[in-house]
Parts: structure tokens; sequence; C-alpha cells
């Protein structure tokens, strides 16, 4: 009989440094994730191939509910709109319109998406600085809420309802000072300088405008919760104006969206989760801004929230397999796997938590995660401690839901499937890997360039 | 067949923590790593190295010469062993 063997695992030497920790130190690796909402990652990978693209509706839902009862429980009307354009996946989409969130959108594309997947028209709010006079007619028609970033489209809206007779439901983004940078006043009508409220004032004199919120979107990946309870001030105080002059109460605020999530940014030097102030604290402080609004408690318009990255991040993971091991000329390992950067956008910007999908060794190195792209830029970490990995073995990259799917690209590879582990524990298919045939569909040779 | 020398002042304790007095620089190796090292430290040859692990270890050829030559790599760039 032959003699059982040991476990192998690649031989690794660590050459220590002294000087660089720190009490601060996080555990460089953690156990092995085996499994994603309880189905083998190497199960999932079987059936649906590799790299792969994992949602977890569970998570989904438990992010919306939570988020929900923490804003409800410091503010009576509280109204979600999924953002669009942070995952637009039509499964990911559905799940959130079950969970009663209305759509949050930025384009014509994005307005005919969530039309299609029958969300009202009254329950969809259009933003953005360029949604086209056709875009605009559809959102009319439909009863959207419009909400207006500068005055060319004031003018614009004023023409179309004009000429049709139409009446439209409007708001106007507001940009303001807050006091974190950068300041965001590309989008909107400013405040302090007066913009907004002249704004306003033109929207209020035009017969076939419906002024019915204020809107504002202070930044992205913001950190600071007094930044909210600031901006919620600030459009308290718009609207108690525009309630003593022209006796008009609007029936939202909408405090947009940009909380950060638990990713970690490359700049940053403690992890997300020891520094990024949690839901309840942006929620704390938009409802604390929100009670100087001039109104009796039963009349307080209604709070939406456009949050996308905080309530989808946690739900995305990407799968993928190590293709090679290599040593690169200073000495640091590095690793090449299956996912590029046009896959995984976001890896410009965050350090993902990226963990083996297999028992490993306990000894870690510094590792370089490259891409499989032929292309210098294509490199997924820069620096993270590692097990040695060997080939075809799998890592899973968490926090992955937000932005990855919509602004991934096919780039020298075809996009891969992507799947929804089911609150039943089912396995679906919500978007099918891309083919050739899908990829070239848009493509025409003219006849002089023929060959077949 | 490449064979290697291993200063006798170096020190490896069973968990692995190296120590070369001459420098003062300290590594830590995983348990194939010590072993590895262990094997250079008896005089052994690269090949002889890979013949004796397979023996013990569930591995393939092709893979442990990979990382055996890789190893080596990084044993000589910290100036732990030299080429006889």
């Amino acid at each position: 009989m032959d003699k059982v063997k040991k476990r192998y695992e690649r031989p690794i030497i660590t050459k220590h440094y002294s000087g660089l920790m720190n009490k601060f130190g996080s555990k460089s690796i953690s156990a092995p994730k085996t499994t994603i909402e309880g189905i083998p990652v190497e199960y999932l990978v079987d059936q649906f191939g590799s790299p792969l693209y994992v949602f977890s509706e569970k998570q989904i839902r438990e992010n919306q509910r939570n988020a929900y009862r923490i804003f409800r429980n410091r503010y009576p009307k509280v109204q979600f709109a999924w953002s669009y354009k942070t995952n637009y996946l039509d499964a990911v989409c559905s799940v959130f319109h079950q969970e009663n969130s209305w759509a949050e959108v930025v384009s014509e594309f994005e307005l005919d998406k969530a039309l299609r997947l029958g969300v009202l028209g009254s329950n969809i709010i259009f933003n953005g600085p360029s949604k086209g006079k056709t875009a605009l007619q559809k959102a009319i028609a439909q009863g959207v809420k419009i909400h207006i970033d500068h005055f060319d489209e004031l003018y614009d809206l004023i023409e179309l309802t004009e000429s049709n007779n139409h009446k439209a439901k409007v708001a106007i983004r507001v940009n303001m000072d807050v006091g974190v940078y950068p300041k965001w006043d590309r989008f909107g009508f400013n405040y302090e300088n007066g913009e907004a409220w002249h704004a306003i004032r033109r929207i209020l004199s035009s017969k076939n405008l419906q002024l019915v919120g204020l809107h504002t979107h202070i930044g992205t990946y913001i950190m600071s919760a007094e930044a909210y309870r600031i901006a919620a001030s600030k459009l308290a105080a718009l609207a108690r104006s525009i309630k003593q002059e022209f006796d008009i109460m609007v029936d939202y605020i909408d405090m947009g969206g940009g909380f950060a999530s638990n990713n970690t940014l490359i700049s940053q030097y403690l992890p997300a989760e020891e520094v990024v102030p949690g839901l309840e604290q942006f929620a704390d402080s938009i409802a604390s801004g929100l009670f100087e609004l001039p109104y009796k408690a039963e009349e307080l318009p209604m709070l939406i929230l456009e949050t996308g990255r905080a309530l989808i991040d946690n739900a995305g993971y990407l799968i993928s397999t190590v293709i090679a091991n290599k040593r690169l000329a200073d000495g640091r390992r590095a690793v090449i796997i299956d996912a590029g950067v046009n896959l995984l956008f976001t890896s410009f910007w965050y350090k993902h938590k990226i963990t083996p999908a297999q028992e490993s060794g306990l000894h870690t190195e510094d590792t370089t995660i490259f891409g499989p792209l032929c292309m210098n830029i294509d490199c997924i970490r820069e620096s993270i401690m590692l097990p040695a990995l060997k080939r075809g073995e799998r890592i899973v990259i968490e926090y992955t839901g937000a932005y990855d799917n919509t602004q991934w690209m096919q780039f020298i590879n075809l996009r891969p499937n992507v799947v929804m582990i089911m609150e039943d524990g089912s396995v679906e298919l919500i978007r099918k890997a891309e083919t050739l045939e899908y990829l070239t569909e848009c493509e025409l040779i003219p006849d002089k360039l023929k060959t077949r | 067949m490449s064979k290697y020398s291993v200063p006798e002042t170096l020190a490896v304790s069973d968990s692995g923590f190296l120590f070369l007095p001459n420098t003062g620089e300290t590594f830590t190796l995983n348990l194939v790593g010590k072993e590895i090292l262990n094997l250079l430290q008896d005089g052994l040859s690269e090949e002889e190295i890979v013949k004796h692990m397979l023996d013990r270890y569930d591995i393939d050829e092709r893979s442990l010469e990979k990382d055996l030559s890789d190893f080596i790599m990084q044993l000589r760039k910290y100036s732990i062993i030299k080429e006889e």
C-alpha cells in the first residue's frame, strides 16, 4: 500500500523588517472563502465558468431593509430610489423594486430600462446633466419626476410643456458648500450664490411646471456624516423660503446618495470598516438637518434617498482563477488571474478584500495581482499579503457589487457570466457570458472591405 | 547538477525561524521551505531534493521543480546560499 503523502505547500521565505509594525495592523489573511451564501465556489465555477460575477439576493434585501429601518426610525416618511448607474442588471434592479425602491435614472437608456422593468413613471426620478429633449418628452408623458440640472434644461422643459400643453413634475438639483472637498458644483444650481433660488422662482412662474421637490447629491464616498446635516439644513432653508414667499410646500427632499461603503480606498491607510461612518450616523445627520423644516410633523415632506454603493457593494463577488505565478525583477511574487481591470474597474480606486477560495498555508507573501490582459495597466492589486496560490486555484474578490457591472467593458476578453444566488439557495444565471456574435452584432463591414 | 553551499553559522529553528549571524537578518520559512533548506544544509543537489520531496509530498514533479527553482532564487537573493 502506498504511504500517505504530506500536504504540499509552495516553499516560502519571508524577510523580517523592523520598525514597520503598527498597533492598527489588521489580520493580513483570514479564513479561506470556500462558499458564497453556502454555495461552494468550486461548484459555481464548475457550472458557470471563471471568472464569474456572483450576487446574493439575500444580502441585497437585507441591505435595503436595514437601510430603510435605520432612516425610518429617524424620519417619518422615507423612500429609496435605486441608483441605476450603480448596477443596472435587470435582476438586481428587480430585487430593489420588489423591496419598494423607486428608480433613479440619469439617461434615456436607463429611463427606458426602468420603464421596461415595469416601474411606474411617477416612481422614477430622472437626474443628470444630459437628458435630451426626446427623453424629457418621454419623461413628461410618463409623469416622471424630473430633476433639473441647468437653466438650458429648465427652458427646454418650459418650451416642451407649453408646446404640448403638458404638465411636468420637477425638482431642482442644488449644489452647495458642505465643508467637504472636492466641492461638487458641476451639477445643479448653486445655493450660496442664489442661483438655486433664481431657478425656483423661474419654475414657479411657469404654469406648466410643478415644483415637487428639492434635490442635492453632495459627492461620492463621503466619509463625513456632518456634511449631510449641513446639506439637509440648507435644503430645509430653501423649503422654508419657498413656503414663506409662495405658500407652497414641496412633496419631498431628495438627499441623493454618496454614503461610503466598507470598501477601502487605495489611498486609505486604515481599513474602511474602521473609518467609515455607519448608515445610522448619516441618517442621524440628515434627520437633524431636516427637522429644521417649517412643517408640522404630519406635513413633513418625504425624504428620498438614492443610495447606491452602500446597498449593493457587499452583495457582489467576483470569482477568479490563478493562471500563473511569477517572480518580478525585484523579487516580489506576482500572480496572474483570469479577471482583469476591464471587469473590475473599481480596482483603480479600491483595495478590495481578496481571499483564497481554498485552504492554504499560514505563511503569506507580499504579492502583486495582475489581470490577464496584455496591457501594463492591468493590475488588480499592487501589494497584498497572500498565501502561496497554485495554478488553477480560485480567489474571491469581495465588495464588487457597485459600479463594476456598469463600468466594465469588453476589452481583449469577453465579459463572463453573472449569477445570482437566490434566497432559497438556487443559483440563477442573470447575465449570459458574451459571445463573438453578440459583440459583432452592431458592426458593419463596407462592401469593398469584405473578403468573404 | 547544481549544488549549493550553506554557511555553517546559519541557524534555523524547528518552527522555521531563520537567523543570519553575519548580518543580523531574520526570516520566516514555512515548513516546506524549512525542509528544503535543511536538505541544502545536508549537501543535497537540486535533483536530489526533487526526488526526496516527491517521495514525501503530494505534488507533481513539474510544479515542484518550478517552486524549487523559484525558492532557490530567493535564497540566493538573500545571500543565504551560494552556488558551488
